[in-house]
C-alpha cells in the first residue's frame, strides 16, 4: 500500500501538467470568445478522449487496434438514443424498445450510461479478440469495427441506417468537454500505474518473461480493452452533443486513421505523447485551415489551393516520423523539470 | 445451371481483384515488414495517369485515347513508377522504424497522394469510358458473362502463372524469396538489399495499377477513393492467408471473393444487407482458429 502511494507521488505530475496544458487551451478559448474558436477547442477535447482512450489499450499492449472507432460509435448512438425527445425518436427510430423510447436523459448520466453501454460491448468483444495478438489481431478488431458500421448502416428501425440521427440536444458550454478530457487523462494514468498497467506493459515489453512470471496476458489486456471502451464510448457521447447529429459514416475509417496518427505522432507509448499529438496536429490542422481561407498579408490575401492542407499535413506527419520514429514524446512523460533527476521512470506509462 | 456458373464467374472475378491486391500487399510486407496502406491510392492514381488534370464531372481522356497495347503497359509502368517513388523518397527512410510507425507513414503518403488528386481532379467521381468492347457479354454454356470478367480471371491467372515463374525461375526471383524468408540472413549472402526491396515495390505498384484498369472498366468511373475498398479486402486477405505468404495471400484473396459472393446468394433477403457484417464475422473466426493464417510463412511467427 505505501509502496502504490509512492508510485502514484512520483507519476502524478503528468496527468497534473497535462490537465494544466488542456485548462490552458479551455481559458484562451474564453478569452478569445469566438464561436468557431470555442468549437474548435471542443474539437480537440473530444480528440483527446479518444486518443486517451486508444493510449490506455495500444500504448500499454502494443496492440494496434483499428476497432476503438467502433466502440466511440456505440456511445454516440447511445447517447442519441438517451436524449433525443421521444417524440422525434419516434418518427426517426421507430424501433426501439418501449422503455428506451420514454427514456429522456440529461446529457452527463446518458453520457456517463454511453460509456459504460461501450464497456460492456468491448467486454464482448475482447473476451473473443484478446487471445489474438500481433497483425492478426489488428485485423480481427478492424473487422470488428467495419462488422458495427455494417450493422449501424442497415439497422433502420433503431439507427436510422445512413441517414442522420439529428435532434440530439447540443452543449456548446466548453467545460463539460475539459471534464471529459481530464478524467480520460486521469483514468489513463490509474490503469497505467496500476498493478494490471504495470503487468500489461510487462507482456508488451517481454512478452515471454511476463508469461512465465505468471502474467495472463489475455486477461490484463482484456481489462485494458474494456476500460478504453469505456473511453472511447465516453468520447462519443460528447461527440454527439457536440454537433447534435450522428451517422455510422461518421465513425469509420477517416476517424480511426485521424485518431491513430496522433497518438503515433505523439508517441505511442506514452499518455503525455498522446495528449501532445492530438494538440500538436490539432494546431496544425487549424493553422493551415485559416491558410486556405486566406490571409492578411498588408494589402494582398494569402491564401494556399484546396488540398494542399491535407498534403501539407501528410507531408508533416511523415517528416516527424522520419527525425522520431518513436513519436514526439518516445516512451518519456512530462514531469516536474527538477525532480526528472531522481525520478526513475515507471516503465514507458 | 446457368444462375450456378454465374455465381461462379463472380465469386472468381471478384476474387482476382482480392487476390492481386494481396499480393501487392504481400510482396512488400514479406521484404520489409511493411503494411502499405498507400496501396490503394496507388490503384487510383493509375487510372488518373490516363487524365488530363481537370475538374469537369466528364473525364478529359489524355494518354487514355492510346490503343489497349499502348495503354496497359503505360497504366502498369506510372503504377509501378509511383510505388517506386514512394520506396526512394518515403520509406528507405523507415528502415529501422517499427512496424507501427512504418504502417501510419504509409497512411500518410496515401493520404498525400489522394488529396494531390482531389487538387487536381476534384472530389467527384468522373465516367470515363475505358475499353468500352469488353463490357459486351459472351455466352459460355447458358450463360451471359461479361467479357470483361472473363478476361479479369483470364489475366489474374497469366499474371499468377508469370509471378510464379519469376520467383522461382529467375536470379531476381529467388533474392526476393530469400529476402522475405530472412532478410537479414540474405543481405549477408550478398543480396542487395534495396534492390530486392524497390523491385518488390515495382511490383507492387504494377499490380495495383492492374485492379485499377480492371475496376475502371468494370465501374466506368474514376474516383480517388476508388482503390481503398480493394484494399481494405486485399488488407484483411494477407493476414488471413499468412502474413508474408504469397501462395496463401492468392488463396485467401479468392476465399473472400467467393464468400462475398456466396453470401449475397445464400442470405434470406432481410439479412442480405448485412452481408459485411457476416463476413467481417467469417474473418474473425478464422483469425480466432488460425491465428498465424492459413498457409503461414516461416519466420514471421510470434513469439507469445
Amino acid at each position: 500500500m505505501i509502496k502504490r502511494a509512492s508510485v502514484a507521488r512520483r507519476t502524478i505530475a503528468t496527468p497534473v501538467i497535462l490537465s494544466v496544458i488542456l485548462l490552458g487551451f479551455a481559458l484562451l478559448a474564453l478569452w478569445a470568445g469566438s464561436k468557431p474558436f470555442n468549437q474548435t477547442i471542443i474539437e480537440i477535447f473530444l480528440r483527446v478522449i479518444l486518443v486517451v482512450g486508444l493510449y490506455i489499450f495500444i500504448g500499454n499492449s502494443g496492440v494496434i487496434s483499428f476497432g476503438h472507432i467502433g466502440f466511440t460509435c456505440l456511445g454516440a448512438y447511445a447517447a442519441a438514443w438517451l436524449t433525443i425527445p421521444p417524440m422525434m425518436k419516434g418518427i426517426s427510430m421507430p424501433g426501439l424498445p418501449d422503455w428506451l423510447m420514454q427514456t429522456q436523459l440529461p446529457y452527463w448520466g446518458a453520457a456517463g450510461l454511453a460509456a459504460a453501454f461501450a464497456a460492456v460491448f468491448a467486454l464482448i468483444f475482447g473476451l473473443i479478440l484478446m487471445r489474438l495478438s500481433g497483425i492478426a489481431a489488428s485485423i480481427a478488431t478492424f473487422a470488428m469495427l467495419a462488422m458495427i458500421i455494417t450493422i449501424y448502416s442497415n439497422w433502420e428501425s433503431v439507427t436510422a441506417a445512413t441517414s442522420s440521427v439529428i435532434g440530439i440536444p447540443i452543449v456548446r458550454n466548453i467545460w463539460p468537454y475539459l471534464i471529459g478530457a481530464v478524467i480520460a487523462v486521469f483514468v489513463a494514468w490509474g490503469h497505467a500505474i496500476s498493478r494490471t498497467g504495470l503487468a500489461l506493459r510487462a507482456a508488451r515489453d517481454e512478452p515471454t518473461a511476463a508469461a512465465a512470471s505468471g502474467i495472463d496476458i489475455p486477461r490484463e489486456r482484456l481489462i485494458a480493452f474494456t476500460l478504453s471502451g469505456a473511453v472511447m464510448g465516453l468520447g462519443g457521447a460528447l461527440f454527439a452533443h457536440s454537433i447534435g447529429v450522428v451517422t455510422p459514416d461518421t465513425f469509420y475509417l477517416g476517424l480511426t486513421f485521424t485518431t491513430l496518427s496522433m497518438l503515433v505522432v505523439g508517441g505511442m507509448g506514452s499518455l503525455s505523447g498522446a495528449v501532445l499529438g492530438v494538440v500538436i496536429l490539432s494546431s496544425l490542422i487549424q493553422v493551415l485551415r485559416w491558410l486556405e481561407k486566406g490571409m492578411q498579408i498588408g494589402t494582398s490575401t494569402l491564401s494556399i489551393p484546396n488540398g494542399l492542407q491535407e498534403i501539407a499535413l501528410g507531408v508533416v506527419m511523415i517528416l516527424i516520423l522520419i527525425f522520431r520514429p518513436a513519436g514526439i514524446m518516445g516512451n518519456n512523460e512530462l514531469s516536474w523539470p527538477l525532480a526528472r533527476a531522481e525520478k526513475p521512470d515507471h516503465g514507458g506509462a | 445451371m446457368a444462375g450456378l456458373l454465374q455465381t461462379l464467374f463472380d465469386a472468381l472475378s471478384l476474387g482476382s481483384l482480392y487476390a492481386l491486391g494481396a499480393l501487392g500487399i504481400a510482396l512488400i510486407f514479406g521484404v520489409m515488414r511493411l503494411v502499405n496502406f498507400a496501396h490503394g491510392d496507388v490503384i487510383a492514381f493509375s487510372v488518373f495517369a490516363l487524365l488530363w488534370p481537370s475538374v469537369d464531372a466528364v473525364a478529359v481522356v489524355f494518354a487514355g485515347n492510346m490503343p489497349w497495347f499502348l495503354l496497359v503497359p503505360f497504366v502498369l509502368v506510372m503504377g509501378a513508377g509511383l510505388s517506386v517513388l514512394s520506396e526512394l523518397l518515403v520509406f528507405r527512410r523507415f528502415r529501422r522504424a517499427n512496424p507501427a510507425t512504418m504502417m501510419i507513414a504509409s497512411f500518410a503518403l496515401g493520404f498525400v497522394i489522394r488529396y494531390f488528386l482531389l487538387m487536381l481532379f476534384s472530389s467527384r467521381p468522373k465516367s470515363i469510358l475505358l475499353l468500352p468492347t469488353l463490357s459486351q457479354p459472351v455466352e459460355i454454356f447458358g450463360a451471359r458473362i461479361p467479357l470483361l470478367q472473363v478476361i479479369t480471371i483470364v489475366a489474374t491467372i497469366l499474371i499468377l502463372f508469370g509471378l510464379t515463374s519469376f520467383l522461382r525461375r529467375t536470379r531476381y526471383g529467388l533474392e526476393m524469396r530469400a529476402a522475405a524468408e530472412n532478410f537479414t540472413m540474405a543481405r549477408m549472402l550478398g543480396v542487395r538489399a534495396n534492390r530486392v526491396i524497390m523491385g518488390a515495390f515495382a511490383l507492387s505498384g504494377a499490380l495495383a495499377a492492374a485492379i485499377g484498369l480492371i475496376l475502371a472498366a468494370q465501374t466506368g468511373t474514376a474516383d480517388i477513393q476508388m482503390g481503398s475498398a480493394v484494399m481494405l479486402m486485399a488488407f484483411i486477405a494477407t493476414v488471413i492467408g499468412g502474413l508474408g505468404s504469397l501462395p496463401g495471400a492468392v488463396l485467401a484473396g479468392f476465399l473472400l471473393g467467393a464468400a462475398s459472393v456466396v453470401m449475397q446468394v445464400v442470405l434470406p433477403a432481410e439479412a442480405r444487407v448485412f452481408r459485411d457484417a457476416f463476413v467481417y464475422g467469417a474473418v474473425i473466426l478464422v483469425l480466432i482458429w488460425r491465428p498465424q493464417g492459413l498457409l503461414s510463412a516461416r519466420g514471421t511467427k510470434e513469439r507469445v
